[in-house]
């Protein structure tokens, strides 16, 4: 057989149907929902009289909407929680929801759970659902409709998308992580440069980071436009899997081991497109205007605008060109999304604030990935590092990720956010979002100005 | 889904590129649990402005969308292409649309149309010149016509015939029950299961 990529590989084994001139009928292994996107396509289901095909193959929880504070509730949210709780009951899905240790943001819990594993075809109405490639699955967002196709028929026709290879080889200088990588490809990249592929990360920069990090690059995976994100699996997926709730044991382990390990990309396969990144000369970033290619180095100055999307870009942001990074300030920290609220981007966070306060004036806060997240971080002693530095800690949830939810920058806000979107108004109307890691995130929170460890003295 | 065939109206000029779903419906206003009444929402910051295109009078009625490149990018919300239908939209022109959103539109029979750049700045130049310029999006011989422009578009025919003849995909999908039944009878027992969970 020729050789064949990753993509492919697992591609080729959900084929259910295939007929010359129609796009692939695809198997779906594993369905995450939510309930943003999903009222309307169980009211689909109900109007044609049809059921949920694979309730055990479907699990639903609270993100978007669910606050992670105490506090007032928002009677819209709460109908459209409601709602996915009714819809759960009626067609015998899963559902963690808000107040269950299960709870968390949908990207996180699938993996935690082991439900994620190399080799599967994950789908959710969510663009970010790019996170479970890290596995060496094939995981991909998509609409309300096709959410009410896979919940009927659980399968997804897709048309072939292209392959594409990016390498980052060298080691990550000290001070740069997952997220400074993924930052750094779709600056080279830009933010259609995915688009119709899916993006195999490979390199001995990528083989050397943790399950969390290659989540982190596989989350923004969208962010450079492609369909999907992935990594080849290997002993760091398969210890990260080993164990958990869902993840196979005895004989079945021994046998899903042996079919993991023949996932990865066949010596001599041809990848439709091909990027090189040297990692070993990355720096972390920071994004200073309003999509995620618009980025530079923390050691950079905010750049002169290079078209009419810049310049209204920094007109959102009130920026100046010329103005270094480190010399502006944000109001808000906040550490948290589906891109980096795992145990590790909350032992990085802490490691850096242990010991030191938040600048006066700043308001920081801190929201685990999921409910297990919170517990395993509370287990470690984090809240405490957190709360005595000045951060609040709160629920899991999407939090300020995006303005859905009681976590809002207020117009003209200024935030540094390990989230994946500085679209205008994305964190609340008018606020104005730099993208960065959990470590800048922290070490900002410490300086008051953008700052990596390092210039705080870690 | 509502089948498209051929369509002429006059064109909205949008003319940014890279307009992200949050844009098109921000993110508080995806609460509605029904699939009807996005209308109002959509580009519902910038049309706060009362200078923004959509509120412009000269442009009212328009249901073609002239954008730059990269339109649709972000989110998967299908809510941004249910705001678009619900204020009268039947076609999109840019350059290059966002994979999810893509799909999004043409399974809600909303016809996206690639055009390129410089035909795009053509029929914005045409209709900010003339907002009355009708502009006519044909499927079926795969052409856009008007403001001076004459160009024909891709469309791959599995989605064209689709779009023609407006089917139900899940009905489509369910003439294949015996072929997925028999692929789940093949599934590897040690794939992962909720119910074990
Ligand atoms: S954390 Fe943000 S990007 Fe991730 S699923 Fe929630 S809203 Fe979407």
């Amino acid at each position: 057989m020729a050789p064949r990529t990753l993509a492919e590989k697992v591609w080729e084994r959900h084929v259910v149907h295939r007929a010359e001139g129609e796009p692939d009928l695809l198997y779906v292994d594993l369905h995450l929902v939510h309930e943003v996107t999903s009222p309307q396509a169980f009211d689909g289901l109900r109007l044609a009289g049809r059921t949920v095909r694979r309730p055990d193959l479907t699990v639903a929880t609270m993100d978007h909407n669910v606050p992670t504070a105490p506090g007032p509730e928002d009677p819209v949210s709460r109908r459209q929680m409601e709602a996915l709780e009714r819809n759960c009951d009626e067609f015998g899905i899963r559902l963690f929801p808000t107040g269950s240790i299960g709870q968390g943001i949908v990207h996180v819990i699938g993996p935690q759970m082991g439900l994620t594993q190399p080799g599967l075809f994950i789908v959710c109405g969510d663009s970010h659902t790019s996170t479970h490639g890290a596995f060496g699955a094939l995981a991909i967002g998509i609409g309300t409709s096709e959410v009410e196709h896979v919940l009927a028929t659980q399968t997804l026709s897709q048309a072939r998308p292209g392959t594409m290879a990016v390498t980052v080889d060298g080691d990550l200088p000290l001070g740069v992580s997952a997220k400074d990588v993924i930052l750094a490809i779709i600056a080279t990249i830009g933010t259609a440069g995915g688009v119709g592929h899916v993006i195999e990360y490979r390199g001995s920069a990528i083989r050397s980071l943790s399950m969390e990090g290659r989540m982190t690059i596989c989350n923004m995976s969208i962010e450079a436009g492609a369909r999907a994100g992935m990594v080849a699996p290997d002993d760091t997926t398969f210890a990260y899997v080993q164990g958990r709730p869902s993840a196979p044991s005895g004989a079945q382990w021994e046998e899903a081991l042996e079919d993991w390990r023949s996932l990865p990309t066949d010596e001599g396969a041809v990848f439709d497109r091909e990027v090189t990144i040297d990692g070993g000369s990355l720096r972390p970033h920071v994004s200073w205007g309003t999509n995620p290619g618009h980025t530079v180095t923390i050691d950079d100055v905010v750049p002169e605008p290079a078209d009419e999307t810049a310049e209204r870009a920094l007109a959102y942001m009130g920026l100046r060109p010329g103005t270094p990074i480190r010399e502006i300030r944000p109001d808000t920290v906040f550490i948290g999304s589906c891109t980096n609220s795992r145990i590790e981007d909350l032992r990085e966070a802490a490691g850096i604030l242990e010991g030191r306060t938040v600048r006066p004036g700043l308001r920081a806060m801190v929201v685990p990935g999921s409910m297990l997240v919170k517990r395993q971080a509370e287990e470690e002693g984090l809240d405490r590092i957190f709360t005595a530095a000045g951060f609040e800690w709160r629920d899991a949830g999407c939090s300020m990720c995006l303005g859905m939810n009681p976590d809002q920058l207020a117009p003209g806000e200024r935030c540094a956010s390990t989230s994946n979107r500085n679209f205008e108004g994305r964190q609340g109307k008018g606020g104005r979002t730099h993208l960065v890691s959990p470590a800048v995130a922290a070490a900002t929170a410490v300086a008051g100005s953008f700052a990596t460890p390092q210039d705080i003295g870690v | 889904m509502r089948p498209f065939t051929t369509h002429t109206g006059r064109g909205l000029p949008l003319d940014r590129a890279d307009v992200d779903t949050d844009q098109i419906v921000p993110a508080e206003h995806l609460k509605r649990i029904e699939r009807t009444g996005f209308g109002p929402f959509l580009f519902a910051e910038w049309r706060k402005d009362p200078d923004f295109v959509l509120n412009r009078p000269e442009h009212e009625g328009a249901t073609i969308l002239l954008a730059g490149p990269n339109f649709g990018s972000g989110s998967s919300r299908e809510h941004a292409v249910w705001a678009l239908e619900d204020a009268g939209f039947r076609a999109l022109i840019s350059p290059a649309f966002a994979d999810i959103f893509r799909t999004n539109c043409v399974k809600i029979g909303l016809l996206p149309v690639e055009l390129p750049a410089g035909s795009v700045r053509a029929l914005l130049d045409a209709v900010v010149a003339d907002p009355t310029a009708e502009i006519t999006v044909d499927l079926e011989s795969q052409l856009v016509s008007g403001g001076g422009v004459r160009e024909s578009f891709e469309i791959d025919p599995y989605t064209r015939w689709r779009l023609l003849e407006g089917v139900d995909d899940i009905g489509l999908t369910l003439r294949h029950a015996e072929a997925i039944e028999a692929f789940e009878r093949g599934r590897p027992m040690r794939l992962p299961s909720v119910a074990r969970a």
